[in-house]
């Protein structure tokens, strides 16, 4: 069956969806960065009496919430669903079984509106974040993608065209701080808890080390988690906020040197910044400051945008559909799926 | 009143319309547990092979389980937006439901069961009447020795259909009046043809309504419960 045919252009109307991990999400996005609508239903508070994601209770969740929150984000649009030109969605990477649930329905919207179907990569969707802040952006860049599940640094030389600069060779950035959070007793999810905790602490306080800092662009963060352990055995009498503070200085010097060095090699005009971790304020802050050093744009992506949303699926949708065209109807979804392969996948 | 089902509670995909004359069209993927790939392009081809719009669609009939818990939710989140999109009600059908109309037996209980893995067997018992099934004893998950004592305990004759009974065949009809009927796996024409009756009897439910029947929870709150109990 041919796929309906559609001009890409600044009123073409996207609906995303997104259901990769633990949250379900759904959006309106016009011309690629007008964010109509956006609903994110959570399941923080599901998942967080197993002090982590479990799969099987995140697919059960999602396949609850999806069909409510896709009608929200239209009726928070206040749109006609008929006014939809297309409809894209994570297919990777993420868990099987809820990247399936998104997949499924917005492959079922697709075929009954008769709109196309676009099959996003989770980690250029969180690229596009940052875009739809600026949306005049000038290439190459550097992107710094930090989640629960990634830390990598890429060359963005185009719309859909990137090279791997370097990754964690061990722990995601975000599970460190996962880790260190549940170590310290400050609360899931992580993140936010470290950073909070932070604020009352001394960043100075410890001076956790600073792993592969001269050592080309991949990271470890798996050593930092094991002298933060080592450290609270030794010292009890330190307080867990000073700790906090200390580990997030450490990991943000760490993020923060290796991005500037990567814009350096590459002589990019900015540096983005993508994933969960991008809330973080002290990398913010951070980053900022050396980005404001050398002369070269910080972009950061609003903070509802750096945790996994749709808008930013509808907007990376709405590049790839005007670049690549529909995907197939016949596709399901890629657990694994890499970003370097985002320009050339069929998927 | 044409109906959609879809089929994917096991390990194959199914796609069929009916009507009230009969199946329209039919289609099966049986192997590769290709769920999610599959469903739509199946949807896509028993329209076209039966010439039939989507927008001419009165209603979609889901299995909702029990049965694989992944393809189980591929098909009902394919099958609950489609009804959204097209703004069509549903008709939600149990896996054991589907089994049991399957067979055509009019005296005596028809138990469907089926293969729940972990050496446990998800049943439920019906009887056929005129207004269609009768349910007799909920859907239930638990071993074949539970089985049988409920078996044994009822005491009627009865027809048990279904994986489970094919695989356990010879505990379910040691000593006592119970066979084992032809059905193996829900099947979507049985699917789609049995929500025909169904809608005409008006037995429809809004999209929202429709939710999965696992019948077991998830293994992590299995761990955990158990883990409770045992601090
Ligand atoms: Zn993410």
């Amino acid at each position: 069956m041919l796929l309906p045919e559609v001009v890409v252009g600044p009123d073409t109307v996207i609906l995303g969806i997104e259901t990769s991990c633990d949250e379900t999400a759904a959006a309106v996005v016009m011309g690629g960065d007008d964010v109509v609508s956006s609903v994110v239903s959570s399941q923080i508070d599901v998942h967080a009496e197993f002090g982590g994601v479990v799969p099987e209770v995140a697919s059960r969740a999602h396949l609850e919430s999806i069909n409510p929150v896709v009608r929200r984000a239209i009726s928070d649009a206040g749109i006609d669903e008929r006014r939809i030109d297309a409809i894209a969605c994570t297919v990777g990477p993420g868990l099987i079984g809820a990247l399936l649930v998104g997949v499924s329905s917005a492959k079922a919207l697709a075929l009954a509106w008769n709109k196309p179907f676009v099959g996003v990569n989770h980690l250029e969707a969180h690229l596009y974040a940052s875009f739809l802040e600026e949306s005049t952006l000038e290439f190459p860049l550097v992107v710094l993608l930090v989640s629960g599940g990634h830390t990598m640094l890429i060359e963005m030389r185009g719309h859909g065209d990137y090279r791997l600069l370097g990754r964690t060779i061990d722990d995601a950035a975000g599970e460190a701080f996962d880790k260190v959070a549940r170590y310290l007793d400050l609360g899931y999810p992580g993140g936010p808890a470290i950073d909070r905790a932070a604020t009352k602490g001394d960043p100075g306080a410890v001076d956790f080390p600073r792993a592969m800092m001269d050592d080309g662009l991949n990271f470890s963060f798996s050593g930092l988690k094991t002298s933060v352990v080592n450290f609270v055995r030794k010292h009890p009498e330190v307080s867990s906020v000073d700790i906090a503070a200390s580990f997030q200085q450490a990991v943000s010097d760490v993020l923060v040197h290796k991005a500037m060095k990567a814009a350096r090699e590459v002589r990019a005009t900015g540096v983005v910044l993508g994933g969960g971790v991008a809330a973080n304020t002290k990398l913010r802050s951070d980053l900022h400051a050396a980005c404001a050093v050398v002369g070269i744009g910080a972009f950061l992506p609003g903070r509802e945008m750096c945790t996994d949303n749709a808008a930013m699926i509808g907007a990376a949708g709405w590049h790839r559909l005007r670049a690549l065209g529909p995907s197939r109807l016949d596709i399901g979804a890629f657990p694994s799926m890499p970003l370097v392969e985002a320009g050339i996948a069929d998927g | 009143m044409i109906v959609l089902g879809i089929e994917s509670a096991t390990e194959s995909v199914g796609v069929a319309l009916a009507a009230s004359d009969g199946v329209l069209a039919n289609v099966e993927v049986a192997r590769g547990r290709r769920h999610a790939e599959s469903i739509v392009p199946c949807v896509q081809f028993v329209c076209e092979r039966a010439d039939i719009e989507l927008s001419e669609v009165g209603a979609i009939a889901i299995d909702v389980g029990p049965g694989l818990f992944t393809g189980m939710r591929v098909g009902i989140a394919t099958a609950k937006s489609l009804a959204m999109a097209l703004n069509i009600p549903m008709v939600p059908i149990t896996s054991l439901e589907v089994l049991a109309a399957a067979e055509p037996t009019t005296d005596g209980i028809i138990v469907p069961v089926i293969d729940a893995r972990k050496s446990e067997v998800f049943w439920a018992m019906y009887r056929r009447t005129h207004q269609g099934l009768e349910l007799l004893h909920q859907p239930t998950v638990g071993s074949v020795d539970d089985l049988v004592s409920d078996l044994m305990a009822r005491d009627q004759s009865s027809v048990c259909v279904g994986d489970g009974a094919h695989r356990y065949g010879d505990d379910i009809t040691a000593g006592f009046s119970c066979s084992i009927g032809a059905a193996v796996h829900p099947s979507a024409p049985v699917l789609a043809s049995e929500a025909v009756l169904r809608a005409i009897r008006d037995e429809t439910v809004a999209e929202q309504m429709v939710e999965p029947v696992y019948l077991r929870q998830p293994d992590a709150q299995i761990n955990w419960s158990t883990r409770e109990v045992r601090s």
